[in-house]
């Protein structure tokens, strides 16, 4: 056994202890390959991090009064005790920016590093999603700018206008992003600097678009006889020509009555958008990452003999409470706890590599038995939590955390357990809990279809619907969210297997027509 | 690559903006909220926030969701007896078996409540919320006695304790340069002379001369040694001259009926109005004091606990608790000093030739001197002559005489704010 000779005793911690945790945390990190972007590692107070937690972690960010009720909410939990402050935000920058809490245990300083300063931090840097969506260099200076554009328009324009069309673009904040396309990078530089121009630009394109006067070149087309459309308005072709899913992209560019500036902030509200895309498809990936290396840290720096046991009974004591998952029925339970699959997951593939079973050989011929870290690595990089979970949830897992999937369905009057942790029910568990894992379904699909460019404006979308699921109620406030940005009517067709299911519309119909 | 910032010291409050928008936002729900808690809370208690609920409705960001129905699969851990195939009964409130949509949708979601608190100054921000005080004047200058003392730059003369170190170096500094100025200059002569001799030809030299030079440094070396660092002339001191101040003390005169008709209630009502009043001077001035005079046929100055709590019975002479104000103004509170205030509450019974006297009594001496007179009147019966006799007194002082009828409790914050609106600058 090693000679034990820890760099530090005690629950207390000072700069200098940190320092020299986080040069051995480096240095172990890099024996596993660990790539990370530097580190600025912020101590702030409680009062700080509620702060901090308030704005999801952005060291700055335009006011809005949805966050001051994410503070107040904070806050509230935080001083009745419902809540311990998370002790660990980082955000995805570079330099990536961890915050630890004044009021932590040395253990809980070191396990954060681990946990947030190479763990997290190699996530963003290494996972695909990430890389693609996401510039971690320019997002710093990217807020910069959008909370000056945003204080600025509030000095012009009023501080009620920037709010209502604030609150309209964060009711659709989720269909402001493009899932399939590779955004073009931020830069705050290069958005300020084009920003005159981008102003102008857009005006006149959407300008173009609803020139109301025809141009009389000779070529147009007679209308054609038609009862519903004498004037023949709706027949030059459908706009858009395929639908859009990003409905703040098509606002900023299409959305007839919007200033300059309202669409700029549209903008400013989408890129954010897209920035935490990737952070909500990759939960289980990320925290079950940063928890499987901060589990690996600790004991590597246990093993050499540079934390004492006191320290780390202290560490399995907190790490044990955070990979718990209470069951299905347990008071407590509040979902599949992402730190507890993610860390089972990530864990459970080490062991495959390393202690194959049959099964495992079954399941995984091509990792059974590989360079566990190699694979580690590359289940990483190249997955989101919808796709990690369909290539890598193995049958352990699903029997350790007892996984069961059931059917309800609304047409019948009992619930039916359709699959549970045998070998009948490992596959269909793991495409069920991939499904549930993927935004797509997740959250409605709803697509801007048509905007009736020549006739009466409006703009209609469609939901697609799966398996009857309808939406809920609050289609209708963001409706009107819609229409505030979009000026003219609203209206939105769920529509199942072709077939129209349900009209809403806003501003609503003068008379009650539709049932 | 890392690095440690210490962000400790950096601004808090960084969502300041942010929750006072969020305040702003629901200032209709919050202002609701607070009024109930002003009535339902005990006196002792104004002293805190408040724990404010706004219906979760109200405040939700709407976003495109899912609503219930449908068919959907979810996946649960911790199975314990389920078999593939089973079937089970919907559990009731179809809250258990939707559970497993919690890791898609936000926490925090589906609570009926947003549920926050407001520190003390929020709460009676609230409270005091578009209320100004009448007559809030500051005592004129002239008959001030008040003074406070405010530095006045710096002067040579005055006590150890308040001595400007940096203006005193300075001095001494700039002293001992100009000192020394002369002294130097006739030290660099006298050496330029003597190298000039001892340059010259042995044969030439003066031995004379050089002496003479040589005890001419070294008295200048001297001289220049012994300016001194410091001088008594160098001291500068901060200079303090007395202003008069405009007066921010307040006292407060709470006067009570505690005859037999006064019940418990009354005076409970009669608590919460003195109550407010008090806050709200003690927002709008540094100090505030509180006397409380109880009457029935005579008037006592009492503490607060024998003012709220001890029974008496008897008739009802008020004039003899105004008598006791004025003698207590007289002696301990001088006009010129104080901001008064007094505050009466009654039900309104007096002795039928008394009420003349405290409209007399009113008129002459009181009112006079005052910044602000509120009578409540707790009943809900027809007025007296006290009412009537108050009335004359209020056509004659209409900006600082002021008189409502409270019957019950949830009266008395909307008297209140009528007594104090905030009123349009004439």
């Amino acid at each position: 056994m090693t000679q034990r000779s820890p760099i530090a005793t005690g629950s207390d911690w000072n700069f200098e202890m940190l320092t020299d945790y986080e040069r051995e945390i480096a240095r172990l990190a890099d024996e596993y390959r660990l790539d990370t972007y530097p580190n600025q590692i912020e101590i702030i107070t409680s009062e700080q991090m509620m702060d901090a937690y308030a704005s999801v972690g952005m060291p700055v960010g335009y006011h809005h009064w949805s966050f001051g009720k994410q503070f107040l909410a904070v806050e509230q939990a935080y001083r009745r005790g419902q809540m311990g402050l998370a002790y660990e935000l980082v955000i995805n920058s570079d330099p990536c920016i961890a915050y630890l809490m004044e009021e932590n245990t040395l253990m809980m300083q070191v396990l954060v590093m681990a946990h947030a300063c190479y763990g997290h931090n190699s996530f963003f840097k290494g996972n695909y999603l990430f890389r693609t969506w996401t510039d971690a260099s320019a997002i710093v200076d990217y807020l910069v700018f959008a909370r000056k554009y945003v204080s600025e328009c509030e000095e012009r324009f009023g501080v009620a206008a920037v709010e209502q069309l604030l609150d309209a673009c964060h009711a659709l904040q989720n269909y402001g992003v493009d899932r399939y396309k590779r955004p073009s990078p931020i830069s705050a530089e290069e958005e300020a600097r084009r920003q005159s121009e981008r102003e102008e630009y857009l005006q006149s394109q959407v300008n173009m678009l609803w020139r109301t006067i025809p141009s009389f070149q000779g070529q147009e087309p007679l209308p054609q006889d038609d009862d519903e459309d004498p004037l023949g308005l709706r027949q030059q072709g459908h706009y858009p020509a395929e639908p859009q899913e990003n409905l703040l992209y098509f606002i900023e560019k299409n959305a007839p009555l919007l200033a300059p500036w309202q669409r700029e902030i549209v903008r400013i509200v989408r890129k954010l958008a897209q920035y935490f895309y990737p952070q909500r498809q990759t939960q289980v990936m990320n925290e079950g990452w940063a928890t499987f290396w901060h589990y690996t840290l600790m004991n590597r720096l246990y093993d050499e003999g540079l934390v004492d046991e006191g320290l780390i009974l202290e560490f399995l004591q907190s790490h044990t409470a955070v990979v718990s998952q209470p069951g299905f029925d347990h008071p407590h339970y509040n979902g599949i706890n992402p730190y507890a699959l993610g860390f089972a997951m990530f864990s459970d593939i080490r062991r495959i590599c390393e202690a194959p079973t049959d099964e495992d050989r079954q399941w995984f011929p091509d990792i059974a038995g590989s360079d566990w870290l190699d694979t580690l690595h590359f289940a990483m990089r190249n997955f989101k939590d919808e796709s990690f979970v369909q290539q890598f949830l193995s049958p352990k897992v699903i029997r350790d955390l007892k996984l069961f999937s059931l059917v309800d369905d609304d047409s019948e009057e009992m619930l039916e357990i359709e699959a549970i942790h045998d070998d009948r029910g490992y596959q269909r568990i793991r495409e069920a809990l991939s499904v549930q894992y993927a935004l797509s379904v997740r959250e409605p699909n709803i697509q801007v279809w048509k905007a009736d460019i020549r006739g009466d404006r409006s703009l209609t979308l469609h939901h697609v619907q799966d398996r009857r699921r309808p939406l809920a109620k609050s289609v209708y406030p963001v409706m009107r969210h819609l229409h505030h940005l979009w000026g003219f009517p609203v209206k939105l067709v769920s529509m199942e297997d072709k077939e129209v299911v349900r009209r809403y519309q806003w501003p609503l119909p003068e008379k009650v027509g539709e049932k | 690559m890392s690095y440690f910032i210490d962000r400790r010291l950096n601004a808090r409050h960084k969502s300041a903006v942010n929750r006072q928008r969020f305040l702003d936002r629901y200032r209709t729900h919050i202002k609701r909220s607070v009024e109930e808690a002003v009535n339902r809370r005990s006196i002792t208690d104004m002293e805190r926030g408040e724990k404010v609920s706004i219906p979760a409705r109200d405040i939700s960001e709407p976003v495109f969701q899912h609503g219930p129905g449908g068919k959907r699969t979810i996946v649960s851990p911790g199975n314990k007896e389920f078999v593939e195939g089973d079937r089970l009964r919907r559990p009731s409130g179809g809250d258990g078996g939707g559970a497993g949509e919690g890791s898609a949708s936000n926490q925090g979601e589906g609570m009926d409540e947003f549920a926050f608190s407001l520190t003390r100054e929020e709460f009676l921000d609230f409270v005091f919320d578009g209320l100004e005080l009448p007559h809030l004047e500051r005592k004129q200058l002239v008959d001030l006695e008040e003074v406070r003392p405010v530095r006045a730059g710096i002067s040579k003369d005055g006590v150890p304790s308040r001595i400007n170190i940096v203006r005193s170096m300075r001095e001494a500094q700039a002293r001992r340069i100009a000192m020394r100025a002369p002294i130097r200059r006739a030290l660099r002569e006298a050496a330029e002379a003597l190298e000039a001799e001892e340059r010259k030809d042995p044969v030439l030299r003066n031995p004379a001369r050089i002496n003479e030079l040589k005890a001419e440094i070294e008295r200048l070396e001297k001289r220049l040694e012994s300016v001194p660092f410091i001088d008594t002339y160098d001291l500068r001191y901060n200079h303090l001259v007395n202003q008069p101040q405009p007066s921010n003390k307040a006292v407060m005169f709470c006067i009570m009926d505690v005859s037999g008709s006064m019940t418990q209630s009354h005076k409970d009502i009669a608590k919460r109005f003195f109550l407010l009043l008090y806050l709200f001077l003690e927002r709008n001035y540094e100090k505030v004091e509180l006397v409380f005079v109880r009457h029935h046929t005579a008037a006592k100055e009492v503490d607060e606990e024998e003012f709220f709590y001890s029974r008496e019975t008897g008739g009802t002479i008020v004039s003899s608790a105004l008598t006791l104000v004025d003698e207590i103004i007289t002696k301990r509170y001088p006009a010129a000093q104080w901001n008064l205030y007094v505050a009466q509450a009654s039900d309104g019974d007096n002795w039928d030739d008394d009420s003349t006297t405290c409209r007399q009594l009113l008129v002459k001496s009181l009112m006079p001197r005052l910044q602000y007179y509120t009578y409540v009147e707790i009943t809900p019966h027809a007025h007296q002559a006290l009412w009537e006799e108050y009335e004359s007194v209020q056509d004659d002082f209409p900006e600082r005489f002021a008189m409502r009828q409270i019957v019950e409790a949830g009266d008395i914050y909307p008297v209140f704010r009528e007594l104090f609106r905030r009123r349009a600058v004439a």
